[in-house]
């Protein structure tokens, strides 16, 4: 019979992994709030159609009659001076504030990635230093300016929003990974590889990468923050999404103007791009619970 | 060590060197004809001609580089499409208002948030500690400008404290210019009622742009405060019996505060990024507001100059920082420099 070999495993959990994850996840209670924070948000921005009171108020819709009204059980939020409800808009808003963040960082994290895993690896090679001098160069402006310099020369849209800001972004990216690059290049099992005879490919992508993702994506987590807010930033300046779509920063720029009698206007905006940002923060702290080796 | 400073400043003057080269670059993609866009729409082919060649458009780019390069070493900066002035002069006078924001929201960030950091560890799980962390989640996540409009709410209209714009009020007279900086200069000129007026106007926008910082600086006080007194020279100076309050400033603090300094340096660059928003709402006639400005309307030179002064100061900041950290971390003094 071929059961004879037949090896006695215990019986485990298929979902052990991700109970385990989810324990550590949750032992800090304010990163369930943040997980719970930004479902919401992309809720919102996803059925933005359907549960927005008024989802036809995005665009260039007007309604002198209703302009300018303080919160009230119709208007949750109140209206702003053409009468738009300002609730359905955020909601919208949450759409180009999340595109943006997934954008950026679908783009930043590989390229940063991989320069960071070709400069960590060959690390003492003239490729090495070029890939971190001109890091440098990039880390020597602050995010913002350099976004803004390269947002401020081209046409403002969303998708150019999103380039000038990965313009700024990836050397951060690159300086993480090589970091870890250069630090895991000397563990014995990588020495052991390139002794066996393996790819450079395959020592760079199935030995050393899989080791820095925990780091990688505990940064993603709290990046999407500082993206969504970056991209407020100069949608603030008029450098984003074009009215009449809404954008958070937008919003909250056209709403200052009417402070302090009209408050709402500029004040649930700004108020919602704190709730996003802070959603991810607390999520961030969450990952990184989660992904930390330490018992 | 000696040779490792000097090796670090050379790799300083290399990243200047690289922002140069990239501010150029920027500068390049520009669509259209910047001559063009200087002069308007309706000028005349021969004088927008005659632009492109005083601007050396007509060149190749290595040229047009090396000659900016140049010109820049010799702080010929160009003119500014803006002002009509020498890009120059414009920095001249709206540099030493940026400076004096940034250095005391610098100063204010850095000695606040390391404050908050030991009350935070010092009465830890406490109330006061709670207070003080969710205030630093707070400053984390919201933006320099949306604390610029709270400000301007607040203190604009239902509580008139501090003024909410320019530099100075409509009644008092600017200083005789010796640095530039208001406060200072009217302190060398023993005018008391005016350095009142300059300070009470640099307060909500310096404490609107530092607030993230603090808050960040705070949080990792905190922790590495708490990580390192678990550690065992805290706990046998606990067990020699040395009074706690000695424990923590004389031995605990500094080295805990090696990366709050290192996060201060990126966050000091970093008020210079939000200067370009508050200063735009506080209406302070300052570099950040006029590098907006220049953003807005193309202006290369303005970009450019604006840019590389940027980079300038974010190199003595980092300078000045990597003496604080060795004069901090006893490893990278002894042994030059540390990575």
């Amino acid at each position: 019979m071929n059961n004879k070999h037949e090896k006695i495993v215990p019986k485990r959990d298929k979902y052990e992994n991700i109970k385990k994850a989810w324990y550590k996840f949750s032992l800090n209670r304010m990163s369930v709030v943040g997980l719970v924070i930004v479902c919401i948000v992309i809720i919102l921005a996803v059925f933005q159609p359907i549960i927005a009171p008024y989802p036809e108020h995005v665009g260039a819709y007007v309604n002198f009659k209703d302009a300018s009204i303080a919160p009230n059980s119709t208007y949750w939020m109140g209206t702003d001076v053409f009468g738009r409800d300002i609730m359905s808009r955020i909601f919208y808003a949450f759409r180009g504030a999340l595109i943006m963040g997934v954008g950026v960082l679908a783009v930043v994290v590989p390229i940063g990635g991989i320069l960071g895993l070709i400069a960590g690896y060959w690390k003492d090679k003239w490729i090495s230093t070029a890939i971190m001098r001109i890091t440098d160069v990039f880390l020597a402006l602050p995010p913002l300016i350099l976004a803004l310099c390269v947002c401020a020369i081209l046409r403002p849209t969303l998708f150019n929003s999103m380039m000038a800001v990965c313009v700024s972004w990836w050397p951060w990216y690159t300086r993480l990974v090589y970091g870890m690059a250069t630090t895991l290049r000397n563990e014995l099992y990588v020495k052991s590889a390139e002794l066996l005879g393996a790819s450079k490919g395959h020592i760079i992508f199935r030995e050393i990468l899989p080791n820095c993702l925990g780091p990688i994506f505990t940064k993603m987590t709290l990046d999407m923050g500082w993206v969504i807010l970056t991209g407020a930033s100069l949608s603030f300046v008029g450098l984003g999404e074009q009215p009449p779509i809404p954008a958070l920063g937008t919003m909250v720029s056209d709403g200052a103007k009417f402070l302090p009698a009209q408050w709402w206007i500029a004040i649930f905006p700004a108020l919602a791009i704190m709730v996003v940002v802070l959603g991810f923060n607390l999520m961030g702290d969450g990952v990184k619970d989660m992904l930390s080796s330490e018992e | 060590m000696l040779v490792n400073w000097l090796k670090r400043i050379g790799t300083y003057l290399l990243v200047l060197l690289g922002l140069s080269i990239l501010v150029f670059i920027i500068g390049r993609v520009i669509p259209g004809d910047p001559a063009r866009q200087a002069l308007g729409p309706r000028a005349p082919e021969e004088v927008v001609q005659a632009l492109r060649v005083e601007m050396h458009l007509d060149k190749p780019y290595v040229t047009q580089y090396v000659l900016w390069l140049k010109g820049a070493l010799k702080l010929d900066l160009g003119k500014s499409l803006m002002t009509r002035r020498p890009v120059i002069e414009d920095v001249k006078e709206f540099l030493p208002a940026t400076l004096e924001i940034v250095s005391i929201s610098a100063l204010l960030m850095a000695v606040g948030g390391i404050l908050l950091g030991i009350l935070s560890t010092k009465y830890s799980d406490s109330w006061l500690d709670g207070i003080i962390r969710v205030i630093s989640y707070l400053g984390i996540v919201s933006p320099a400008f949306v604390w610029a409009i709270i400000f301007m709410l607040v203190f604009g209209y239902n509580l008139p404290i501090f003024p909410t714009t320019g530099r100075i009020g409509l009644t008092i007279t600017a200083p005789p210019t010796v640095t530039g900086m208001y406060t200072i200069d009217y302190l060398l000129n023993g005018d008391i009622v005016g350095f009142k007026d300059a300070l009470a106007h640099l307060v909500l926008p310096s404490i609107a742009l530092m607030l993230g910082g603090l808050a960040q600086a705070a949080r990792i006080t905190r922790s590495s405060m708490t990580e390192n007194s678990t550690k065992d020279y805290i706990l046998a100076e606990q067990a020699y019996g040395i009074p706690e309050r000695k424990i923590l400033f004389n031995y605990l603090l500094k080295p805990s505060l090696i990366p709050t300094v290192s996060v201060l340096s990126l966050d000091m660059a970093s008020l210079f990024g939000s200067a370009f928003l508050v200063e735009q709402l506080f209406n302070f006639p300052g570099l950040s507001r006029y590098g907006m400005q220049a953003m807005l309307n193309k202006d290369l030179n303005a970009i450019s100059a604006v840019v590389m002064i940027l980079g300038i100061v974010f190199i003595i900041v980092n300078i000045f920082i990597d003496i604080v950290v060795a004069y901090l971390d006893p490893r990278v003094r002894l042994m030059g420099g540390g990575n």
